[in-house]
């Protein structure tokens, strides 16, 4: 097992080396000179220039590429255009702020969704399995902002239940678990629930559907376990897949929902991502999105040793 | 004789309700001695598997109906339900299937799916079925024992498995073994390996055997009576012996003729022109009729009669009466 976990390690390093180069080039090929953002539209030529080499932007993209890398790897990704602020501290800011959403929509959903999926499974083909796919298929499809905007005009402007914008009195800086922050995660929360519920209930249901229609699940009845034995063995057999998705949905949430984050002005790294792309700001974007990157290969990573780890069918030698 | 017999069916009739209605068992009478082995022989869609599952209740309870009796050891099987049923699967009859790869749960260790069995039915610790477990990989002659133990399905042989299915399967030291088709899933030479271990163990133990095979060769080698079943019902039962030198039923001299002389051994039993009846409607006549060359208009308008031919040799066929 200790093994596995090496190779898998070294395995993610081209990957993670092949990402930040991506990352790198997708920021540089995109249309637009990200100079006009925020040079005064009088600037002359060479104030222009001057602004694109303190920025290197003015070098080759090799070697802005090495500057650029080489200073990430030891935290510093560079200033913001826009805010002058360095970019690791807004992206940390953000990143904070959307896991801590991405985790409380998991908490939501998790449970939910597993739950509702092995319902329909055990009862697959019966009236309680369409109900729950007609749900599932539904959460799945309808556009989650538009949903955000609904919960916003129903619990915040109707209701006056609950606030609809931002993070809390604290700004985008300062979390805290209390009653005046909490109430500002419960509507984001849900509302980025409502797709993973959907996504993890129809695998599981397919999952379990599966797997109660196998010839081992006869064999045990058939040596006289009881059903709650049955259940156990179905549960497990379900574990690794379950696991997956449920670690690929986590990911997805890490990586902040730009439209739900926006909706509810939640400062996270979608709401970054999106701030980034409408000002241009080169240094940020690609901050953001190396990060977000990175993230999401720690996670297929953790995911896959995690199956490893408890699916005895997955080769570790 | 005098002995209660292990099994008895009597009058045993399945239908399976869904779009179309399936009359898979239609009436079948048969018993089994305590220790004795018995060979179920017949084509695909005869029933045999139906059979061996209603000994388990193992069939779909909300699709399928059952009359008639079925005993095993006095026990009347048909009432059984709740813990009395859990009870008597796998401990007082237990299974051994087809293709032991899908039969073993792929991510528990076979060590630990016998051991829960046996913690199950005789109640015992889990280091102490852990023990009875180990004996039972030795005795079925698994290699490096301790070690299997270990194992998860995936990591061993198809015959391995097998043996660790039968190992699993006699745990609980069964009165009665069902086999369905225990060996043709296997390679020819480890076929024969699991039989001889199979008719071993079963003269250990003193179980009775009812195992379902396509291959008349494999049901000579270690079975003390055959019974060949047709469309859901018995058309010939009788000593091994019996059978074999003297089948009567046309459908037995038919697959006799078709696998023993000059065929290759370990062939399917298909070789009969014509295909066996739809089982839409409970028969009222030979169900063999359309592909028997002796059928006459007395076979087409009834049921057959059973005929004793001697001590326990009986054959369902109109000829037989003839020559009463
Ligand atoms: N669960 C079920 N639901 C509906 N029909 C069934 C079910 N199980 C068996 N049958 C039908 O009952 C009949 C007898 O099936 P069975 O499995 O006993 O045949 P078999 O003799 O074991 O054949 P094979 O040699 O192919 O295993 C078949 O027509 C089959 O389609
Ligand atoms: S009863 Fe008639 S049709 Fe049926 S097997 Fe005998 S001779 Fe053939
Ligand atoms: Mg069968």
């Amino acid at each position: 097992m200790f093994a596995y976990l090496i190779r898998r390690l070294v395995y993610v390093l081209p990957v993670a080396i092949g990402v930040s180069i991506i990352c790198f080039l997708l920021v540089h090929i995109a249309p637009g000179d990200p100079l006009t953002a925020i040079m005064p539209v009088d600037a002359t030529q060479e104030e222009q220039a001057a602004m694109r080499s303190a920025y290197g932007l003015d070098k080759p993209l090799p070697v802005q590429y090495a500057i650029w890398i080489g200073k990430a790897v030891t935290g510093d990704l560079g200033k913001s255009i826009a805010t002058g602020r360095p970019v690791a501290q807004e992206v940390f800011s953000a990143v904070k702020n959307s896991l801590l959403l991405a985790f409380t929509a998991s908490v939501i959903a998790f449970p939910i969704g597993l739950l509702l999926g092995f319902i329909a499974g055990y009862y697959r083909d019966t009236i309680i399995d369409r109900l729950v796919t007609a749900c599932a298929i539904t959460g799945v499809s309808v556009p989650n902002y538009w949903l955000g905007i609904v919960f916003v005009i129903v619990f915040s402007v109707q209701l006056g239940w609950l606030p609809s914008m931002g993070a809390g009195p604290g700004g985008s800086g300062q979390w805290a678990w209390d009653y005046a922050h909490i109430r500002h995660l419960i509507l984001p929360s849900v509302t980025l629930a409502v797709v993973p519920i959907g996504i993890v209930a129809r695998t599981v249901r397919a999952l379990v559907g599966d797997i109660f229609s196998m010839d081992f699940v006869q064999a045990l009845y058939a040596k006289g376990m009881r059903h709650g034995d049955v259940l156990r063995h179905v549960i497990r057999n379900a574990a690794p897949t379950a696991l997956s998705v449920m670690g690929l949905q986590l990911g997805y949430l890490l990586g902040g929902s730009i439209l739900i984050e926006t909706v509810f002005n939640w400062p996270g790294s979608g709401f970054l991502l999106s701030n980034a792309i409408f000002q241009r700001d080169l240094p940020l974007l690609q901050g953001t999105i190396l990060v977000l990157a990175l993230f999401f290969v720690s996670m297929n990573l953790i995911v896959d040793v995690a199956q490893a780890a408890i699916d005895p069918r997955i080769k570790r030698s | 004789m005098s002995v209660t017999p292990l099994v008895e069916f009597e009058n045993l009739t399945v239908r399976f309700r869904g779009e179309r209605t399936v009359h898979a068992i239609n009436g079948l009478n048969l018993s089994l001695q305590p220790g004795e082995m018995l060979a179920l022989l017949g084509e695909s869609g005869s029933g045999k598997s139906v059979t061996l599952k209603t000994l388990l209740r193992l069939l779909p309870p909300r699709r399928s109906e059952l009359e008639g009796g079925i005993r095993v050891n006095g026990t009347d099987v048909m009432s059984l339900s709740g813990q009395a049923l859990a009870n008597h699967r796998g401990g007082d009859v237990s299974m051994i299937f087809q293709e032991p790869a899908l039969a073993l749960d792929p991510v528990y260790t076979v060590g630990e799916q016998i051991a829960e069995t046996v913690m199950r039915h005789k109640g015992v610790s889990r280091s102490a079925a852990m023990d009875v477990a180990l004996d039972m990989l030795t005795r079925v002659r698994i290699p490096s024992p301790e070690r299997r133990l270990k194992n998860y399905p995936h990591e061993m042989s198809g015959g391995m498995r097998q043996r660790a299915m039968i190992a699993l399967a006699l745990s609980c030291r069964p009165k009665l073994l069902l086999a369905d088709e225990p060996t043709t899933a296997l390679d020819a030479t480890v076929q024969i390996q699991i039989l001889l271990l199979l008719r071993e163990l079963q003269q250990e133990f003193g179980m009775g055997v009812i195992f379902v095979t396509h291959d008349i060769g494999v049901a000579v080698e270690v079975s003390d009576r055959i019974a060949v079943m047709y469309a859901g019902n018995l058309v010939e039962t009788g000593s091994t012996a019996d059978v074999i030198k003297d089948p009567r039923h046309p459908y037995t001299k038919g697959l006799l003729a078709a696998n023993l002389h000059g065929a290759v051994k370990g062939q399917r039993l298909d070789a009969i022109p014509g295909s066996p009846p739809a089982l839409e409607r409970a028969p009222d006549a030979c169900s063999f009729a359309e592909r028997c060359s002796h059928a006459t208009d007395r076979c087409r308008s009834a049921l057959p009669p059973v005929v004793n031919v001697s001590g326990q040799h009986q054959v369902t066929c109109v000829l037989e009466a003839e020559n009463v």
